[in-house]
């Protein structure tokens, strides 16, 4: 038994690189050890800036020699068959063996493949993993053409076992392995040799690197924390920030600074963003009053003057930068306080959104539109939910957001309400981005909700109509967050809301339709020509889009609906029924479905009910009739089915209303308790009697239990 | 690594000492390209010559112009006509790093206590249809050089590879000397007879150029300067290769360049006038970048482009 220790050097990797590159450096190493018939006890991944590290534990010391029989061809036939047996297995004549067999005699050869050591496969393994090593982006340099993701240095690769270390002889294009490595780019002292994974770890540690990134980013985030709490304050948490930090330092010195007081007066937001972004700086804030202070930066280096020179420059950098945040910021307030929001409007008429969809301008008259008709059904006031829509986005030509993309809305936020505009408005303007993933949460005021609606409504179809849907792992428009937001709007704030319609809706908001056919009309020649094209072109989409995108829609739900345990055979069930394009019907009645199948009586049911279907459907296809009608319990002769001509009626007066009242759970009970009458029924009674009234009158009795299920759901569709 | 030196006292020590550095390393001293440029990389030293097989090490000092940051002299860190220092060295050599820092260290900053990190930073030029991986490089979080390992330049595979490095000038300076707005920085030797700042050399210009780029030049004359230097560009190179005057092969290369180069300022100033929208912006990246790549596949057929006769 044997470790291994493997360390590829090279010039700085990005930090949003390392982890994953470590995790891949095992992965292609064990996989290609493993393959080859060796074993290993343990793997552990390792990376700094500069080093990815692998040490692994209990390598045996050669993968075993195998043996294997081969049957070749049968004794005297051709010799050119015979020739390619023995060159396939790699043995000569005298080595084959006769044997007798059933169907004749067969030469058979032993193919042994040689145990080969540890060190000869670690260093094919790891030349091979070298070469094909999947970096998200690689590079070459100097004059080879070896490709790593900045320049590759040195490769230290050792076994070691009880006997000592031994170097794993690997050469890539002029790169030898060896036994040593080096420390801190700048406090780590001359390169040394190491002997184990223990000894390098402990070596580098004293070479001022700490291997570790988890270990680093514990060190960062203790230190951060223990030198905000000493002066009453706390550090925003950011893991995102936290990772990448951990991957720019080997050795990472936590210093704290201030924020000049010219800057206290940004948004936190801002502050934080702009520190994060162009710095890689923590926030520090005041928990009491909620004020961001001061702030850590992390650096790579310990000095005699403890950080003061870094520190300096650290700040003088950050001052440059807020003093841009600062001049955007006032001169933002100044246009939202002055001319209002409107004048940031009209300037995105020159900003396409997308070059078949027009321009942002287009697309917030056409968000204002819908969200317009949307209002009542959410509940909004009408002239809110319009304005809000047409201010929402004004902020896009802010010059904070130019800067700082990531606080879209946000800042509109802060503008609409630098510019007086009603709180509700003000809300939209960040809100109407919501929910961004899963686990965001959905606006709750009914104008934010109606914009949010109308911005995702209006981006679905638009991308529908231009055929640019989402395809296998490729969602650019992120479409699919899209829908799911469309649904979460819907079914968390409970929106009645025929979804085909709205996308009808936005259809013809979208192609105009009407105006270019009277243009047409008006126009002639080729101009006429064209513009009845568009118009056909355009009835074509209305034609198929709005289904089209349901089923989308519907496949959104089912993913939605798994995480709260729904199946999805349940939500087919229900998707067959009419009206499934009010979602939030839909999702009622699926759960409700799936409450009712996780009992033993709805399993049955389902059961019954598919017994049901099927004589009948058999039956109708052989009659070449259609038994829908005139079930009379005057003819029944058993008593079981008398009763359950009885509970047919007993639950048809439940179901019936309930449904129309959307009382799905009551509905589906009394659905339920059609079980035990369905299966004492079959149990007692042949439904092909050799009498032909008894038994169409118990088809047409079978008809009313598909009857009164149908107006459920669509049990076909259920599994099981 | 080498010993830091004392620290510089105006804007051109720091410019000397990295000359001498450089030239100290093998580098050609080159003197600025006599042509309007928005960054160092535009310089045929870099753009070209990063092409082809040849070996090639140049330093030199670019003035650069983007109309765009003009703010009349008025901010401390922003200006229309700035200094870079550019470094090319092809193929890039095993220790352009520690090279790189001796540079640092050349112009007074002191390894032991500052902080410098090497901060992913790929770098793309659309407009030359070129781009490299490498960093940005931090000193104590300030941006003071990129770094560059060059893999495509005008859409052609760089084999080998050059490295390239980009000094902002007046900011490192302004760092260095510890200076907060770039108009006081000493841009002479302060003790010097008539000590110069680098607000009396160019704070002058600095507004007249920012009210010129952003009201005056003429954006219909800029269009047509335009125009005439794309097709000023290809029609040079649809030219022969044999001049018919002498029977030898002339590829002209570089005085197509010169018209991209034109092209590429001119796009700039139009930008700055505020003319062009977001998707016309696209098409005229894309029409510079044609001219680039018609430039390189030129390049690579001259004699200092690698062509064997």
């Amino acid at each position: 038994m044997a470790d291994l220790l493997i360390e590829l050097f090279s010039e700085e990797i990005p930090a949003r690189m390392q982890t994953r590159a470590a995790e891949d450096l095992k992965k292609l190493v064990t996989d290609g050890l493993v393959e080859a018939g060796l074993t290993y006890a343990g793997a552990k991944a390792l990376s700094t800036p500069r080093r990815l590290t692998l040490a692994l534990e209990g390598l045996s010391a050669n993968s075993p020699t195998l043996r294997e029989e081969r049957r070749g061809p049968k004794v005297g036939a051709p010799e050119k068959a015979l020739e390619g047996f023995m060159r396939g297995a790699g043995v000569t004549r005298d080595q084959l063996e006769e044997r007798e067999e059933k169907k004749g005699s067969f030469y058979y050869a032993t193919v042994v493949t040689e145990g080969r050591p540890a060190t000869t496969i670690a260093a094919e393994v790891l030349e091979k993993t070298i070469r094909n090593f999947p970096w998200p982006k690689s590079m070459r340099w100097g004059a080879g053409s070896l490709r790593w993701v900045r320049p590759l240095h040195r490769i230290t690769c050792i076994l070691t076992d009880e006997n000592g270390t031994e170097i794993v002889p690997v050469d890539i294009d002029g790169i030898t392995s060896g036994q040593t490595t080096e420390g801190h780019r700048f406090m780590g002292g001359a390169p040394f040799e190491v002997t184990s994974f223990e000894d390098y770890e402990a070596k580098l540690k004293k070479a001022h690197v700490i291997l570790n990134a988890e270990e680093r980013a514990e060190i960062i985030w203790n230190d951060a924390t223990n030198m905000a709490f000493a002066q009453g304050l706390e550090v925003v948490e950011d893991k995102g920030l936290l990772r990448e930090v951990a991957g720019l330092a080997e050795w990472p010195v936590v210093l704290m600074g201030d924020i000049a007081d010219d800057f206290l007066g940004l948004p936190p937001e801002v502050l934080q963003t702009s520190m994060k972004e162009h710095q890689k700086f923590f926030s520090v804030r005041n928990p009491k009053t909620g004020r961001i202070e001061k702030f850590i930066t992390v650096s790579n280096m310990e000095t005699k003057d403890n950080g003061a020179t870094i520190l300096a420059g650290n700040q003088k950098v950050l001052a440059a930068r807020l003093a841009d945040a600062k001049f955007f910021w006032e001169n933002d307030l100044r246009v939202a306080k002055s001319e209002g929001l409107t004048a940031w409007t009209a300037r995105l008429s020159n900003v396409t959104f997308h070059r078949e969809l027009g321009s942002q301008s287009e697309r917030i008259a056409r968000i204002a539109t819908l969200a317009k008709e949307l209002a009542p059904t959410v509940g909004a006031d009408t002239a809110l939910a319009e304005q809000a829509a047409q201010v929402a986005k004004a902020d896009l030509s802010s010059e904070m957001v130019y800067e700082f993309p990531e606080l879209q809305g946000l800042m509109g936020r802060y503008y609409a309400e630098a510019a007086g505009l009603p709180t509700e408005v003000a809300n939209a303007c960040e809100a109407h981005y919501s929910p961004l993933g899963p686990s965001d949460d959905v606006p709750t005021e009914a104008v934010s909700a109606t914009v949010a609606l109308a911005d995702k409504l209006d981006t679905l179809t638009g991308f529908w109509a231009i055929d640019e849907k989402p395809t296998g792992s490729k969602d650019p428009y992120a479409l699919r967050r899209a829908a799911l937001g469309v649904i979460r709007l819907i079914v968390e704030n409970k929106v009645r809301l025929s979804l085909k319609q709205a996308v009808e809706s936005a259809l013809s908001t979208l192609l105009k339709v009407e105006e270019w056919e009277a243009a047409a009309k008006g126009a002639s020649g080729d101009e006429a020509k064209q513009l009845e094209h568009q118009v056909q072109h355009a009835k074509k989409i209305i034609a198929t889009v709005p289904s089209d995108l349901l089923s989308f829609f519907h496949d959104r739900l089912k993913v939605f609906l798994k995480d709260d345990g729904v199946r999805h055979d349940v939500i087919d069930a229900c998707i067959a029924m009419e009206g499934n394009d009010d979602l939030l019907r839909l999702v009622s009645r699926a759960r409700a479905l799936n409450t009712v199948l996780a009992t033993e009586d709805g399993q049955n049911l389902v059961q019954g009910f598919k017994r049901a279907n099927n004589i009948l459907s058999q039956a109708e296809e052989k009659d070449g009739v259609e038994y829908s009608y005139g079930a009379d319990v005057k003819f029944a002769e058993d008593d079981s089915e008398k009763a359950l001509f009885a509970a047919l009626d007993t639950a048809e007066a439940v179901i019936t209303p309930a449904m129309s009242s959307e009382d799905y759970a009551a509905a589906m009970e009394a659905m339920a308790s059609l079980r035990a009458p369905i299966d004492a029924f079959f149990e007692a009674v042949q439904v092909n009697s050799d009498n032909q009234v008894v038994r169409r009158n118990r088809l047409n009795l079978l008809s009313r239990i598909r009857q009164i299920c149908s107006q459920v759901a669509d049990l076909t569709k259920v599994e099981g | 690594m080498a010993d830091t030196l004392p620290k510089p006292r105006s804007f051109q020590e720091i410019i000397l000492r990295l000359q001498t550095y450089w030239a100290s390393k093998g580098c050609a001293i080159l003197q600025p390209y006599d042509m309007e440029v928005g960054a160092g990389t535009f310089h045929p030293a870099t753009t070209l010559r990063a092409l082809g097989s040849k070996s090639w090490a140049a330093a030199y000092v670019q003035p650069s112009r983007r109309p765009t940051d003009g703010r009349y002299g008025e901010n401390p860190n922003r200006l229309q006509h700035y200094y870079q220092y550019q470094v090319i060295i092809k193929p890039s050599p095993p220790d352009l790093q520690a090279l790189y820092l001796g540079s640092l260290q050349a112009i007074g900053i002191d390894m032991e206590l500052h902080d410098v990190r090497f901060v992913e930073d790929d770098w793309e030029s659309p407009t030359l249809g070129a781009w490299g991986l490498g960093w940005e490089v931090w000193c104590d979080g300030m941006e003071v050089s990129q770094f560059t390992y060059f893999q495509q330049v005008g859409g052609h595979d760089c084999t080998p590879v050059s490295g390239e490095l980009t000094y902002g000038l007046e900011r490192l300076a302004m760092y260095v000397l510890g200076v907060d707005h770039v108009m006081e920085m000493p841009f002479n030797d302060p003790q010097s007879p008539s000590p110069l700042t680098y607000g009396d050399v160019f704070k002058q210009t600095e507004e007249e150029y920012s009210r010129f780029n952003f009201d005056v030049a003429d954006t219909e004359v800029l269009l047509r300067h335009f125009e005439e230097a794309e097709a000023e560009c290809a029609s040079i190179l649809a030219q022969e290769q044999i001049d018919p005057k002498n029977g030898k092969r002339i590829v002209m290369a570089h005085p197509a360049y010169d018209q991209c180069i034109k092209a590429s300022h001119m796009f700039n100033l139009l930008d700055a006038r505020g003319v062009i929208s977001v998707t016309e912006r696209q098409a005229y990246i894309g029409r510079v970048r044609a001219l680039a790549k018609m430039c390189a596949d030129a390049f690579v057929q001259t004699d200092a482009g690698g062509h064997a006769a």
